[in-house]
């Protein structure tokens, strides 16, 4: 059974149309790497598929039902659905845990102490038990990035949606990261990921989808596109990626 | 509701009314021009490396900033008198403190805009050859100058609120013709309600000019904002 | 010149009575017209348009008509519409608490603006309403950061507390107009006044340089 189905999404900011037309079916258990140039609509496409940004036209399904626009049925979306930032967005006025268990205290309405002991887990999950206490502001970029994923874990969700996750950390912190979303894949959670880390796409992906012009220019398995473009444009991205090398 | 609303009275006085908005504009005039003068003053005394000049003006703007206004108008207009021997009509009483009042305020608008100038501005007019008042004339002043308008406007509209103060000592503003109107008229409901909105438009309209003044600043590449 | 202090110690006790109305109507004040000012702020920050436009037209108004003109229109007009009188206290405070309110609507809508717009990301991808995500991360960080212009918000009440004496109110300025007028001393009942709101008020106006210190630094 297809878990997300996305039918004919489009999206417009102003007079420019980012997304045209996508269909994609995302099965359980897939890991579907976006890629494409800056401006290609990858952010826009992840973040219509939460509604964090509202499609123009088009539908979204999530377990067969098309999700409406309602901000109440909405919010129920998305606590099935985890999003992990680019920029991290920890709120800085609460400890790591405190980030990890408020959605389960405010949302899902767990007692302190369940939240507590879940929000344990999912930081050792990540790596980060130690640092239970500490605030935002004390923990490097990588750190932040790895308690935003525990957060975003800890609400059991469905897909996970990950925004760039590497972009905005220190080249020596991007591995840790990482590693954590590996070990996330290989547990077989369903992932859209958006990334300019080709090699780790290759080696985690089931999946890769390339955008273009808002549309899906090219999509297969990660040899067909990455190793095998067929079209020029991917092509032509790739070959500026030249770090990028098997 | 069985009250019935009669606006005669007011619209007959119309004249009367028009005479305060005058007197009103007149003392926020006044005091807005000696203000910035003298808050220039205090500001240059309060960034004086000499305690003779900067203690006595940062007396003089921390008490003005700490006391209520009409406290300090009751003040000039009953006590300053007696010390000083000199008569005192409300206009002159209001000015005066007005005046002061405005000063201290600017004095630290101008302060803070003298000093957000960074230091290389500084550097480079002494580099050259300026001394500290020639620096400050021709290439400090000027340009904090420009930074302080949207606080000169805030301030301005401020002090239009403010001069209603007066009323209290019987200097015949827009809000004393209304309390003398609504007494002759017995029409307080009319005549306070459309003083009300006359203040309202007038400042209203005030702040919108202020607000297409910083609007036009920022355009032209004069950023007011830092 | 003679400075007679006397006859103003000697009315320590209406001075004190003063006093007690002075902070009497600032409590009031304070209270009102900043929780009616989080109420109209976070309705200019409202998506319901029907929300905003009373919002928006408040501020406005209030903000731009002086005081003294709302507290005399409350004592004066509005009798003239209600089956009831409106005493001093009560005019002098529904006009110092509006205007109050709407000053700090502006505070609270500029500390709220201020979030930058990642947080509310966060706090809506894990499932989070509006008013979930306002109470539990928006505005506590909001807060913080607003409150050195809020404490500027209490000494602006503290001072306007002096034009309930318009409507002669009893609080210091009506005393010191008492005073001076029973002892034909204003020169020391006006002075004593000013020293005691003096007093009253610089401690808060530096812990309001500590608070914009402390905030500055810590950003």
């Amino acid at each position: 059974m297809t878990l997300l189905k996305v039918s004919s999404l489009a999206k417009k900011f102003g007079p420019h149309a980012v997304l045209r037309a996508i269909d994609l079916d995302v099965q359980p258990g897939e890991r579907i790497a976006i890629l494409g140039a800056s401006g290609s609509g990858k952010s826009t496409l992840l973040r219509c598929l939460n509604f964090m940004e509202m499609p123009d036209a088009g539908t979204v399904a999530l377990d067969g039902q098309v999700i409406g626009r309602r901000e109440s049925e909405l919010v129920k979306v998305r606590q099935r659905i985890g999003m992990v930032f680019q920029q991290f967005n920890l709120f800085p006025h609460m400890t790591a845990i405190g980030n990890v268990m408020e959605g389960l205290r405010t949302v899902r309405r767990f007692t302190k102490a369940d939240a507590r002991a879940r929000g344990e887990k999912e930081l050792a999950r990540v790596g980060l038990a130690d640092k239970a206490e500490t605030y935002p502001a004390h923990l490097s970029g990588g750190q932040k990035q790895r308690v935003a994923i525990a957060r975003a874990l800890a609400m059991d969700p469905e897909l996970l949606l990950f925004d760039e996750p590497t972009s905005a950390l220190d080249p020596e912190l991007v591995g840790e990261v990482l590693n954590v979303i590996r070990a996330l894949a290989e547990e077989g959670r369903t992932m859209l990921l958006v990334t300019h880390e080709l090699g780790f796409a290759y080696h985690v992906a089931t999946r890769v989808i390339f955008l273009a012009d808002g549309t899906i220019h090219e999509q297969g398995t990660p040899d067909e596109v990455l190793k095998h473009p067929k079209k020029e444009r991917t092509q032509a991205f790739l070959a500026r990626h030249k770090e990028f090398s098997l | 509701m069985s009250y019935r609303w009669d606006f005669t009275p007011v619209i007959a006085n119309a004249p009367l009314l028009a005479e305060g908005l005058v007197n009103t504009l007149k003392v926020t005039g006044v005091s807005l021009a000696c203000g910035l003068a003298i808050g220039l003053a205090l500001a240059l005394m309060r960034l004086s490396r000499h305690r003779v000049a900067s203690w006595p003006a940062g007396f003089v703007i921390e008490v003005f900033r700490t006391t209520p206004p009409l406290v300090q108008l009751f003040w000039f207009f009953f006590a300053l008198p007696l010390i000083v021997g000199v008569e005192m009509t409300p206009f002159l009483a209001a000015c005066v403190t007005f005046s002061i009042q405005s000063a201290a305020f600017f004095a630290e608008v101008f302060r803070a805009g003298i000093q957000s100038i960074e230091r290389g501005q500084w550097d480079g007019a002494r580099a050259i050859g300026m001394t500290h008042g020639q620096a400050l004339q021709r290439i400090i002043l000027p340009q904090a100058v420009k930074r302080m308008i949207p606080a000169f406007m805030e301030r301005a509209i401020e002090l239009m609120k403010t001069t209603t103060l007066v009323a209290t000592i019987a200097y015949a503003d827009l809000l004393f013709a209304a309390n003398e109107l609504s007494q002759k008229s017995f029409r307080p409901l009319e005549t306070y309600t459309v003083v009300a909105l006359i203040y309202f438009f007038v400042i209203f309209l005030a702040s919108q000019l202020a607000r297409l003044l910083e609007l036009r600043l920022a355009r032209s590449g004069e950023s007011t904002v830092h | 010149m003679k400075w007679d202090f006397n006859s103003v110690f000697a009315n320590t006790d209406a001075l004190l009575v003063g006093a007690v109305g002075t902070l009497h109507i600032f409590a009031i004040c304070l209270v009102a017209g900043l929780s009616l000012g989080l109420v109209v702020g976070l309705g200019r920050y409202a998506r319901a348009p029907w929300f905003r436009w009373p919002a928006t037209a408040f501020v406005e108004f209030f903000r731009n008509t002086p005081v003294l003109v709302q507290i005399l229109w409350f004592y004066f007009a509005l009798p003239m519409l209600l089956p009831f009188e409106i005493s001093p206290l009560a005019a002098a405070a529904l006009g110092i608490s509006l205007n109050s309110a709407a000053f700090s609507a502006e505070i609270y809508r500029g500390g709220i603006q201020s979030i930058e717009p990642g947080q509310w990301d966060g706090a809506r991808a894990l499932g989070m309403g509006w008013g979930q995500a306002m109470r539990r991360i928006i505005l506590p960080q909001a807060l913080k950061r607003m409150t050195p212009a809020l404490t500027n918000r209490a000494i602006e009440i503290f001072k306007m507390s002096t034009l309930a004496s318009a409507v002669a109110y009893v609080e210091l300025l009506q005393q010191g107009k008492l005073i001076a007028s029973l002892n034909y001393n204003p020169i020391e009942a006006y002075t004593t006044v000013a020293v005691i709101f003096f007093v009253f008020l610089w401690p808060m106006v530096q812990f309001t340089y500590l608070l914009e210190r402390r905030l500055r630094r810590s950003e």
